[in-house]
């Protein structure tokens, strides 16, 4: 049988070009792949299937962003459920990377909270390597690195990266499959469907900076009123060139009646919820 | 005294030199001549070309190699030792897109091919390379950047530079005659700097050109040629006129 000879692959675990393209921490081209710790069982696909469910923490979230014309807008809602127990209406689901990039919590808080403050870490380590900021898309590309490292280990992670560069605001995807999407608009977590049905409806580019603003707290609002696992206080950020700032923080339950001051004409209400 | 300190190159000598990364910034001062100049809107390399032998074939002869789409790189030194630079170079550019979604910047790929000579002035039974590159390119935000790096690891910027045989020439040359020049003066300013110690001929210098939009770009033979004789008329004609001769 011919064997295809490739060096790079095969050749001894020190080498240095190896090294340079990270092959070896891949467990490719000569290293021990069994560097760490395996659990002992018959068919680890399925164990490693099984065990992520025992793990999966809460997604009921819902989180948005959309650029516009005057930058990105960030929305997000802050209740954390444990089946149906709702166990904190105060959660802060945007993590403030640095000054000009924000990211956003959806999944496992644990895994969000860490990963996106290590990604900071890295980010201010770019900066003092590199004289300069590193740009959205590079911040993006470092955090999906790390969820794809370690893809399949049970890591729970749905997150919009999103801030301001050179070439203007920058918004991507990214999840703990290791996906990675660049994008004008999203939206994340169990009300996203709800939040989606709104935004698609009321999104243009040309919005004012004040309309932007009220269509991502109506979009969350929308997701709070029919999603069980989505609730608490609407969060809305607006990043521009400057860097971010929090413009919004404002409860669900006010929100209902400040949108809908007479509860006929909430779209719920086919019937007037007062008559006898 | 030197006998004594030069083998194992991770010790220092009593008076704090390093004496393989002096013998190795010898070794590259005995190669082939390279010049680079930064321009407003371009980067121009001339090398000194090596005589090649009738038989060999001159193109795989090359002593400027493209690191990235945006970023080339000249030497000075051991062609072998480059070699194994420039692919680990180019290893580090692809990497470098594979991590961050983005072109590595000139300084940091010039920072990076330091680093590895560095590394190989600080371990153990390697001796370390033979070269000093010059690396150019343009930066994130358009702008040309020309860089040299030596065997001892030290990297800095440069509006122009000569590295190899009679680099000391060229770069008091260099020195005198430096203007921020642009498009074909750039490429003129880079030619007068290299025949001032090497024959004009295309048979003797190899020049190539980073452009913004288009990249690295060799320049052909007879344009070589045709730039050389401008300058040679260009500098008849500054001459003073000799006096008649007395008869």
């Amino acid at each position: 049988m011919m064997r295809i000879s490739c060096p790079l692959i095969d050749g001894p675990a020190t080498s240095a070009a190896q090294d340079a393209c990270g092959l070896r921490e891949l467990g490719v081209g000569g290293a021990p792949v069994d560097s760490f710790p395996l659990p002992a069982v018959q068919d680890i696909d399925s164990f490693e299937r099984e065990v992520v469910e025992y793990v999966k923490p809460n997604h009921g979230t819902t989180t948005l962003g959309f650029i516009f014309q005057g930058g990105v807008i960030i929305a997000v809602d802050s209740r954390a459920s444990q089946g149906s127990y709702i166990s904190s209406q105060t959660v802060k689901k945007v993590i403030e990377i640095n000054p000009y990039l924000l990211g956003t919590m959806a999944g496992g808080a644990a895994d969000c909270q860490f990963w996106e403050r290590n990604l900071g870490r890295q980010c201010r380590l770019y900066e003092l390597a590199n004289g300069k900021r590193i740009t959205v898309r590079g911040a993006s590309k470092l955090l999906a690195n790390t969820m794809f490292s370690y893809r399949g280990m049970g890591l729970s992670m749905g997150t919009m990266v999103a801030g301001w560069d050179e070439a203007g605001p920058g918004l991507y995807y990214v999840d703990s499959d290791g996906q990675r999407t660049k994008g004008k608009l999203f939206s994340v977590g169990s009300g996203s469907l709800y939040a989606y049905g709104v935004l698609d409806e009321g999104y243009r580019w040309d919005l004012s900076v004040e309309e932007a603003v009220e269509l991502g707290l109506r979009s969350i609002y929308h997701a709070t009123f029919r999603d069980a696992a989505s609730g608490g206080t609407v969060s809305v950020y607006h990043v521009t060139q400057e860097g971010w700032t929090k413009v919004r923080g404002e409860d669900v339950g006010e929100l209902h009646f400040r949108f809908y001051p007479d509860p006929a004409k909430h779209p719920c209400n086919s019937v007037d919820p007062l008559a006898v | 005294m030197s006998a004594r300190y030069d083998r194992a190159i991770t010790v220092f000598s009593p008076d704090g030199h390093l004496f393989q990364v002096e013998y190795a910034l010898e070794a590259v001062r005995k190669g082939a001549l390279a010049v680079g100049v930064r321009g407003s809107d371009a980067i121009v390399l001339g090398v000194e070309k090596k005589a090649v032998a009738k038989l060999q074939v001159a193109q795989t002869v090359r002593k400027i190699a493209q690191i990235d789409d945006h970023i080339c790189l000249a030497f000075a030194g051991l062609t072998a030792d480059a070699r194994v630079l420039i692919n680990k170079a180019r290893i580090e550019a692809q990497s470098h897109r594979l991590t961050l979604d983005e072109r590595a910047s000139v300084e940091h790929m010039t920072r990076y091919i330091a680093g590895v000579q560095q590394k190989y002035t600080q371990s153990g039974g390697m001796r370390p390379f033979g070269i000093s590159t010059l690396v150019v390119g343009f930066d994130p935000l358009g702008r040309p950047a020309l860089y040299q790096t030596d065997p001892s690891g030290t990297y800095s910027a440069w509006k122009a530079n000569a590295i190899g045989r009679n680099s000391k020439t060229v770069r008091e040359f260099l020195e005198k005659n430096y203007a921020e020049t642009s498009g074909r003066d750039t490429l003129k300013l880079a030619l007068r700097a290299l025949v001032e110690v090497v024959e004009g001929s295309s048979k003797n210098i190899e020049v190539a050109v980073v452009e913004k939009e288009g990249g690295l770009r060799f320049l052909a033979d007879d344009e070589v040629d045709g730039l050389v004789k401008e300058i040679e008329e260009e500098k008849a004609a500054a001459q003073p006129q000799r006096p008649a001769a007395q008869q």
